[in-house]
Formats: C-alpha cells, sequence, structure tokens
C-alpha cells in the first residue's frame, strides 16, 4: 500500500483530533457518584462574611478564666498535651503582651499589663499567609472568612507554620493519639494523624449546628463573636465603641482577632498640670 | 528447528502456567462477599437502613465518601439528600459510625460468608486495602472475638 504525504497528514491530524477531543469528552462525561443539587447546607447553620471575634481582656481576669476557655477548645477537639514545648499543639494558648504585640511594650506601661497572659489564637486574616505558600491547598479561605484546614491533603510540608506570623500552626511531631486520654477522647470529632499541621478552625462544625465557637461560649462575655461585615452586629458595635489594637497589623494579613487592652481601667484622667 | 529439551521445557511451562494461575482455579465462583437476604429483610424490618441501598452502598461506598469529604470541607455543605428524599447531615464519624458502631455486628448482619471473618476489616483485608480513615476519625469499638 502507498500513501501520498498529503493523506498521511491527513489521516494523522484526524487521529489527533479523535484522541484529544475523545478523552475531553469522556473526562466531561464521567461524573461523581453524587449530584451536585444532592448536597445543600445545614438550615440552621450561622452565617457570615467575615467571622472574627473581639477579646475584651478586662474581662478574662484570673488565670482559671482563661484556662477555663482554653481547655474547652482543647477538650472538644482532641488536642493532645504532651507537656513540652517542643511537640505542644496548640489551638488556643497565652502569651505576655511583649510577644503578643511586639514593638508596643514600654518600660512605663503597667505591671500588671506586662505580665498578663494574653488569649491568642488563629487570626483567620483577610490575606493569610498561609494560605498563599500551602503548596498543596490543603489550608484554604472559606466564604465565611474562616481560614480552614483539610487534614486530607495536608502533607506536612510546615510551608504554612513558616508563613504564620502569629505562630498559630503547629505540626504533630508525634502521634497525637498518644497523647490524649482515651477515657476523655470526644468520639463526634477526629483527632488528626501525625504529620500534619493543625490549628483553631473557628469552631465549623459547631457554626454548622448553629452554636458559637467553644471559647466564645465559655468566655462569660469577654469573647464576643460576630460577622465583621454586618455593621449592625454585636461585635461591630463593640469595635465602634472602643478602641482596640490587633497583633501585627503593619504585616498586612487583616488579623481579625481585636483585643480590648484595658481603656476603662482609668475613667478619671490625671490632669496634666 | 529443532527444540533442546523440548519436551521439557513444554511440560516444565505448562506446570509454571497451572502453579501461577492455580488461585484463581480454586476461588472460581466463590464471591468473597455473600449477601444473605434474610439479614437484608431483617434489617429492614428494624428500621436499620443506610443512606443509600446497599446495593449501591456495597461497592461505591468509597467515592461516596469521597464526595461528602469534599462537600463538607471544601464546601461547607453538610446536608445530603438521599435518593429516598431523606436528609443527612454529611458525617464519617458521627453519621456512618451511628450505625457502624461495631465493625464485627454491623457487618455480620448482612454478609454471611464462613471463608472470611466477617468484620468491615475482614472485607477490606480480603480485597487487600488499608483504608486510612481511622488514623484521625475515632474508630468504633470493636468487640474481641
Amino acid at each position: 500500500m502507498s500513501m501520498n504525504r498529503r493523506e498521511f497528514l491527513k489521516i494523522a491530524g484526524i487521529s489527533t483530533i479523535a484522541g484529544i477531543g475523545g478523552t475531553a469528552l469522556a473526562i466531561g462525561l464521567r461524573k461523581g457518584v453524587l449530584d451536585a443539587a444532592q448536597t445543600a447546607p445545614d438550615t440552621g447553620a450561622l452565617t457570615g462574611k467575615r467571622w472574627g471575634i473581639a477579646i475584651d481582656m478586662n474581662k478574662l481576669k484570673s488565670e482559671e478564666n482563661i484556662k477555663r476557655v482554653t481547655d474547652a477548645c482543647h477538650s472538644i477537639h482532641n488536642v493532645p498535651d504532651f507537656s513540652n514545648t517542643k511537640d505542644e499543639v496548640k489551638w488556643i494558648w497565652t502569651e505576655t503582651f511583649e510577644h503578643s504585640f511586639p514593638g508596643q511594650e514600654h518600660k512605663f506601661m503597667p505591671e500588671d499589663m506586662k505580665r498578663k497572659p494574653f488569649l491568642l489564637l488563629c487570626n483567620h486574616c483577610d490575606n493569610p499567609a498561609c494560605v498563599r505558600v500551602c503548596p498543596t491547598k490543603a489550608t484554604f479561605k472559606r466564604k465565611d472568612g474562616i481560614v480552614m484546614q483539610d487534614m486530607h491533603r495536608c502533607i506536612g510540608c510546615r510551608f504554612c507554620m513558616a508563613a504564620c506570623p502569629f505562630g498559630a500552626r503547629s505540626f504533630n511531631y508525634r502521634d497525637p493519639r498518644t497523647g490524649l486520654n482515651p477515657e476523655k477522647i470526644n468520639p463526634e470529632f477526629p483527632t488528626r494523624t501525625k504529620g500534619v499541621v493543625e490549628k483553631c478552625t473557628f469552631c465549623y462544625e459547631r457554626l454548622a449546628k448553629g452554636i458559637k465557637p467553644a471559647c466564645v461560649e465559655e468566655s462569660n462575655g469577654a469573647l464576643v463573636f460576630g460577622d465583621l461585615d454586618d455593621p449592625a452586629s454585636e461585635i461591630r458595635r463593640i469595635l465602634a465603641s472602643k478602641y482596640t489594637i490587633r497583633r501585627k497589623p503593619e504585616l498586612g494579613t487583616e488579623p481579625n482577632i481585636y483585643y480590648i487592652i484595658g481603656g476603662n481601667d482609668y475613667a478619671v484622667v490625671p490632669e496634666i498640670k | 528447528m529443532k527444540i533442546y529439551d523440548g519436551g521439557k521445557i513444554f511440560v516444565g511451562l505448562i506446570i509454571f502456567v497451572g502453579l501461577v494461575t492455580s488461585p484463581f482455579f480454586f476461588n472460581r465462583g466463590k464471591s468473597n462477599i455473600v449477601r444473605d437476604p434474610k439479614a437484608a429483610q431483617m434489617m429492614q424490618s428494624m428500621g436499620l437502613q443506610c443512606v443509600e441501598p446497599k446495593a449501591f452502598m456495597l461497592p461505591n461506598h468509597m467515592q461516596l465518601l469521597d464526595e461528602w469529604r469534599d462537600s463538607v470541607v471544601r464546601k461547607g455543605n453538610r446536608l445530603y439528600k438521599a435518593s429516598d428524599g431523606k436528609n443527612y447531615v454529611m458525617s464519617f464519624q458521627n453519621t456512618c459510625m451511628n450505625c457502624h458502631s461495631d465493625k464485627n455486628e454491623s457487618c455480620n448482619a448482612c454478609h454471611n460468608n464462613l471463608a472470611i471473618k466477617h468484620t468491615c476489616d475482614g472485607c477490606h483485608n480480603s480485597i487487600a486495602v488499608k483504608p486510612y480513615c481511622w488514623d484521625c476519625h475515632i474508630a468504633p469499638k470493636e468487640k474481641k472475638s
């Protein structure tokens, strides 16, 4: 059989188109087992555009108050306790003023402010550095502002830990189940596995059921949770009426945790002579 | 063309092929998963029912779980409308494990086969899959059998 160049090119061209087009068609036609219409958000879920928390440090008076808040979070989410800082996994924790707000401290500030433990958690930033660096999109920004972590995708590269300026992320150097009391594991929430990074999730599983985050619930009003995009929300009214600061705002990540530091302690300002 | 020691070579080849394929012949006609229709009826009469029919769930539960995960974690959609119109909360640990709370019991009720151990893991082991779901999701407590 003989074939001239023109015929050969025709056949080659047609088979290329058939091959590429056929593959594309097959991929396009293949559907998942679920219809998109089969899934829906919870009807009773709390919805918002930009969740945030205002922390009133005046109302977190004692260490017990703070411990109750952190314990509530860590017990619900099966956060292990290895009793050493190297392996520590923290979703919500405390730091001194100097370490929480570096550059803001000075030597004449009130003594109690210097020593007071400040409650810290993931800031669920508007421009989260951790999300930008994640190579697998395991961490991503949800529509309601929560910086979410998909444990199924995390490969444990720890880029996000290096990127986060707030130290909000912890790596599971050890199997977290060895750091949990088997009697006290919450059977409704998964643990994590060795080799993934975890952090505060703003209690997305509680928001879906229509309840506020555990830390807010346990704080006796010291933590106010709400939608920062809703001008009528309680948190927006607090931010409009009181002076608040954020952690490292100069970095441009736009953190969504606000701190009321203690402006109401001195109702009468001493007169300047 | 003459093959030296042709007889020995061919007899050897036939024995080799026979040995290699013997597992297929031994297991022919035996299914690893045998459904007991009586048990299925019993489950239904007790009001125990999976989110989808068993004929769908047995071969497809992993795809279903995969899409549930994407829907819940990535999209935040947690409600699943089953093909019979009922709504379920998509949660492996809270919805699935509510019924499949014991890897021994729940499988014994439907599967009836003496060749394998009647457990979730018995089936997973017999087809050589090792799901690592339970590295994080808290596994149902198994009764020692």
